[in-house]
């Protein structure tokens, strides 16, 4: 049993089925974070940890103690919500201190835990303004001090960060992360930023039409995607996904692709399992940095795999340069190092870093487990 | 192209926009003049407008008719001046005022925030409520009025324009409450607010606005109502609309015109002064329940 | 830790009903002087009812009856004929001046309070004011005698024919500027964008406004109309303070109607009766029109 746990829990609004039988169970001091693209249910779960929405059926419960059915103040949680929802009315200080008057905390307290919530989110100069003379950074910080100063047993964030320019949003995640590692709190996290999935989480659960799909750590979830939607959502450019047939040379299996001239292209699998798919579709999942130029190619690998291919688009993007091309009758990308000099129609030498690909069931999309 | 012109994507010629300032002066005399050619004959003695021009100025000024408008003009049958029902209406208006728009405060609250089953039909229900004809309900309230052993009195009035303006308020403060963030709401209730707290400490601070509204627009409703007072008042809280039609249209001895005028301008006045000193929220009111956007 | 989750169990069903709670009384006063009332006054319309009700059932013996009523006929046609004036007449002017005061007008801030004060009086002073000003013997007509203009004759407030326009002119008095206010509102919503395109395509101003501003300006030609029939069928004030019905009963309408039925001919049947028809008119019009709003509300 975890700190924090959800068994079989579902929703139902009116007929439609919006989160079905989520099971997660959470550590404490852990850092969840629920991402999955727009509508999949994450708010809704979360709204249902904080006591916002009802439970259909199933049991949260903190600390044991179930919780279904109790008033949201009374499960010390503290939420921060995407608008931040300050109250326009209240100065930054009152803001802060309106949970701890409304639980009935002294003045003298309730001054003491200001001071120090302030001091640690460099917001003491800010007490006595109103959220509308605020910056969205500032506002931000207001919000997770008037969660922070609760001491709850949960940090509840839904997009806390989305409404923020991208400057800020990167700044205010580093702190976000240093916070955690500080207080070391429960938090847990919605969004549908896969980069701030990544780089906050301790563990993520990717969410899709109320599904969980993969609960794992980042790199699980990014070296072994349970399926193509996670393979496809978590990482930026997407996972390259590329029809293949297997073929089993002397028991080696390979990948058979065919390339922009129709020719047919051996990759070498570093899965010895996959032999038993002989000549059998699959899906490759290969991550564009996992395809380079050969000089930039991962010298840890056991397994780089040389291919010759037509290029089509190059995109410098400073740091790198994402090439495309077709390989298996679809647009792949690669990313190159930003100095590599080609060009559009140019039939290069690619390096596949076999180690990093994966190979999905077509029928069913899941990852064949090796 | 005059300065005046700049912004706006429509661009008009010097002799449309001599014609556009030529009509909207006119107009502005047509909804003037009456009003005006009532204050210039108030403080006349009768005889300089039976005989004269009601444009010209007074020869002789007076305020005689205000007085006695006022205060000793025939009401009916007794020469009390319209100082008592001006008091009725005072002690009518502001208890039915404050009442129904902390109800519609309360309602709009509930109908946004805390939504229920069935919440947009009771609204609906609530809003056709502002528009029916009040000859609808006459009968039936006259003898209820009986019934509660309130008829002919303030209080009885009172109830009577706060379950027939309490649609309008509702609607006044749904439509605002309906654009403030719910999640602030939720932030209140995590923090451990209840449902009046919410609505006094995060809520009722940052309606001044619609309330302004609301008052504004129960305020000239019922001052200006003559219906219901007309129908379920005795003399004793015969509100000034009443009042003002009995001294003006009783048929016995002179027409005293001026001191008919004093009267309406009396009659009109807690309007025209919330009016004018509130007039910019009352539009933005009448907006909020019609136009939408 | 059993007993503390049951403490907040109830906290938290206590906050489900105590919105309930107090949304009622006002849900019950709605319920019972409302519909209740409606549906007490439909009865009665069926009934013998005289002085005092009656709940002998006779059917819809009143409506026929009604309907046979030449008063009945004569406020029916009134209303027809004060209604559709009105709301034209209130709409145009509505629109001129709204259309007018938006080209950049030196004085706007001015203007639109002196178009919007009539809307703060009671009917009752409006009535007050032009009964007399349209007073053949004392109001225009007079100072025009009296400034050189002999011939110059206003009497329609003492026309059997004509006074019932004199209430359309009053009633247009104190509403316009309201309608110009909502007309105007509108106006300032339209994107300014919008114009600059449709001129850049080459469209006079007549054009620009006829195809372009006046299709937008839509919403707020449903709601003046919505509005001003609303307050056409409910008028009462300004005909009692105008003309009291008269001369004779020129200008009675349904509502001076019900009330000299009910009230002081005792035939609270057929008083009762003729409200029906007023809230059926009002229905008419209001449901649909409210039923669009709260769906697109949504
Ligand atoms: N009150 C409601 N009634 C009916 N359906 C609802 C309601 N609230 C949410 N939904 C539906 O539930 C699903 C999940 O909504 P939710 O707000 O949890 O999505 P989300 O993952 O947070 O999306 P986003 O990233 O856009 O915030 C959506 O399909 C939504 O349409
Ligand atoms: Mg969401």
């Amino acid at each position: 049993m975890g700190f924090l746990d959800i068994r079989d829990v579902t929703k139902f609004y009116g007929q439609t089925e919006v989160l079905h039988r989520i099971n997660i169970s959470i550590e404490e001091d852990e850092f969840l974070v629920l991402v999955g693209p727009s509508g999949c249910g994450k708010s809704t779960l979360l709204n249902m940890i904080a006591g916002l929405e009802s439970i259909t059926s199933g049991e949260v419960s903190i600390r044991g103690r179930v919780i279904n059915g109790v008033h949201p103040s009374q499960r010390n949680i503290a939420m921060v919500f995407q608008s931040y929802a300050l109250y326009p009315n209240m100065t930054v200080g009152k803001n802060i201190t309106f949970g701890l008057e409304m639980h009935g905390v002294s003045r003298h307290e309730r001054e003491e835990a200001l001071l120090d919530v302030a001091k640690l989110l460099q917001i003491d100069h800010l007490l006595d303004r109103k959220p509308g003379q605020l910056s969205g950074g500032q506002r931000q910080r207001v919000a997770m001090g008037r969660a922070l100063v609760r001491k709850p047993d949960v940090f509840l964030f839904d997009e806390p960060l989305s409404n923020l320019d991208a400057k800020l949003r990167v700044d205010m995640r580093t702190e976000i992360k240093k916070l955690h590692e500080k207080l070391k709190t429960t938090i847990v996290y919605v969004t549908h930023d896969q980069i701030e999935a990544m780089t906050l989480s301790t563990r993520i659960a990717v969410l899709e039409q109320g599904h969980i799909q993969q609960l794992g750590t980042p790199q699980e979830i990014y070296n072994t995607p349970a399926n193509v939607f996670v393979g496809r959502f978590m990482g930026s450019p997407a996972m390259n996904v590329i029809p293949a047939r297997v073929a089993v040379q002397e028991g080696v299996p390979f990948a058979c692709v065919t390339d922009s001239g129709d020719g047919e292209q051996l990759l070498r699998f570093s899965q010895a399992n996959l032999a038993g798919w002989d000549g059998r579709e699959i899906l490759l999942g290969i991550r564009p940095e996992a395809i380079t130029d050969p000089e930039g190619a991962d010298r840890g690998s056991t397994n780089v795999v040389s291919l010759r291919n037509r290029i089509g688009v190059t995109e410098p993007a400073g740091s790198d340069t994402f090439v495309t091309m077709t390989l298996g009758g679809i647009d792949v990308t690669a990313r190159m190092r930003a100095d590599v000099n080609v060009c559009r129609g140019d039939t290069v030498d690619l390096a596949f870093n076999m180690d990093k690909a994966v190979a999905f069931d077509p029928e069913t999309e899941k990852r064949i487990e090796s | 192209m005059g300065s005046a012109a700049q912004d706006t994507a429509v661009h008009t010629g010097r002799v449309a926009r001599t014609f556009i300032y030529l009509v909207l002066l006119l107009f502005a005399l047509f909804y003037l003049l009456p009003f005006l050619v009532m204050l210039i004959n108030s403080v006349k003695p009768l005889s300089e407008i039976t005989s004269g021009n009601m444009l010209a100025l007074p020869a002789v000024w007076t305020i005689e008719p205000w007085l006695s408008a006022w205060s000793t003009a025939q009401i009916g049958v007794e020469p009390t001046g319209l100082k008592p029902y001006f008091v009725n209406s005072l002690l009518m208006v502001v208890p039915a005022v404050a009442i129904s728009t902390i109800l519609g405060a309360l309602n709009g609250y509930v109908l946004t925030k805390w939504r229920f089953r069935g919440d947009g039909i009771l609204f609906g229900l609530m809003l056709f409520s502002c528009f029916i004809p009040f000859q609808i309900v006459l009968i039936p309230m006259a003898r209820t009025l009986g019934i509660l052993g309130m008829a002919g009195s303030t209080p009885g009035l009172v109830l009577v324009h706060v379950v027939y303006g309490l649609g309008f308020t509702t609607l006044f403060f749904r439509n605002y409450y309906a654009a403030f963030p719910t999640e602030l709401v939720r932030a209140a209730m995590i923090d451990g607010a209840g449902f009046f707290k919410i609505f006094w400490r995060i809520m009722l601070p940052v309606s001044g606005p619609i309330m302004v509204v609301s008052i504004i627009w129960q305020f000239t409703n019922i001052w200006n109502d003559f219906l219901f007072g007309a129908s379920f008042a005795d003399l004793d809280s015969m509100p000034m609309t009443v009042a003002l039609n009995n001294l003006v249209n009783s048929s016995t001895g002179v027409k005293e015109y001026n001191v008919h005028f004093a009267g309406a301008i009396i009659a009109a006045l807690p309007t025209l002064v919330v009016y004018v000193v509130a007039g910019r929220y009352f539009v933005r009111g009448l907006m909020a329940g019609s136009v939408k956007g | 830790m059993a007993d503390v989750a049951r403490a907040a169990d109830f906290r938290t069903r206590l906050q489900q009903w105590i919105p309930k709670l107090v949304l009622s009384p006002s849900l019950a006063a709605i319920l019972f002087f409302v519909y209740g009332f409606i549906f007490f006054t439909v009865y009665l319309s069926f009934t013998g009812s005289k002085m005092l009700p009656r709940y002998d059932w006779i059917g819809i013996e009143n409506y026929v009856r009604l309907w046979g009523l030449s008063h009945w006929w004569t406020a029916i046609t009134n209303l027809g004929i004060f209604a559709s004036l009105y709301i034209i007449f209130c709409t145009l002017i509505g629109l001129a001046l709204a259309i007018f005061l938006d080209q950049k007008i030196r004085g706007e801030g001015m203007l639109r309070p002196i178009y919007l004060y009539p809307m703060a009086l009671s009917f009752i002073v409006t009535g007050t004011a032009w009964k007399w000003f349209l007073d053949p013997g004392i109001g225009l007509e007079q100072t025009m005698h009296l400034w050189g203009w002999e011939s110059f004759e206003f009497g329609w407030i003492k026309d059997r024919d004509m006074a019932i326009y004199t209430v359309v002119i009053a009633a247009v008095w104190q509403t316009s500027g309201f309608v110009m206010a909502m007309f105007l509102a509108g106006l300032r919503g339209i994107d300014n964008e919008l114009l600059k395109a449709a001129q850049i395509d080459g469209a006079s101003n007549w054009n620009l406004y006829r195809r372009i501003v006046i299709p937008l300006l839509r919403p707020a030609f449903l709601s003046a109309f919505v509005i001003l029939a609303h307050l056409a069928v409910k008028s009462y004030d300004l005909v009692i303070a105008l003309t009291g019905g008269g001369p004779g009963r020129a200008t009675e309408l349904p509502a001076t109607f019900m009330y000299s039925y009910t009230f002081t001919r005792n035939s609270m049947g057929i008083g009762a009766s003729s409200a029906v028809i007023m809230l059926m008119t009002i229905a008419a019009i209001m449901v649909p029109y409210l039923y669009s709003e709260l769906r697109e509300r949504k």
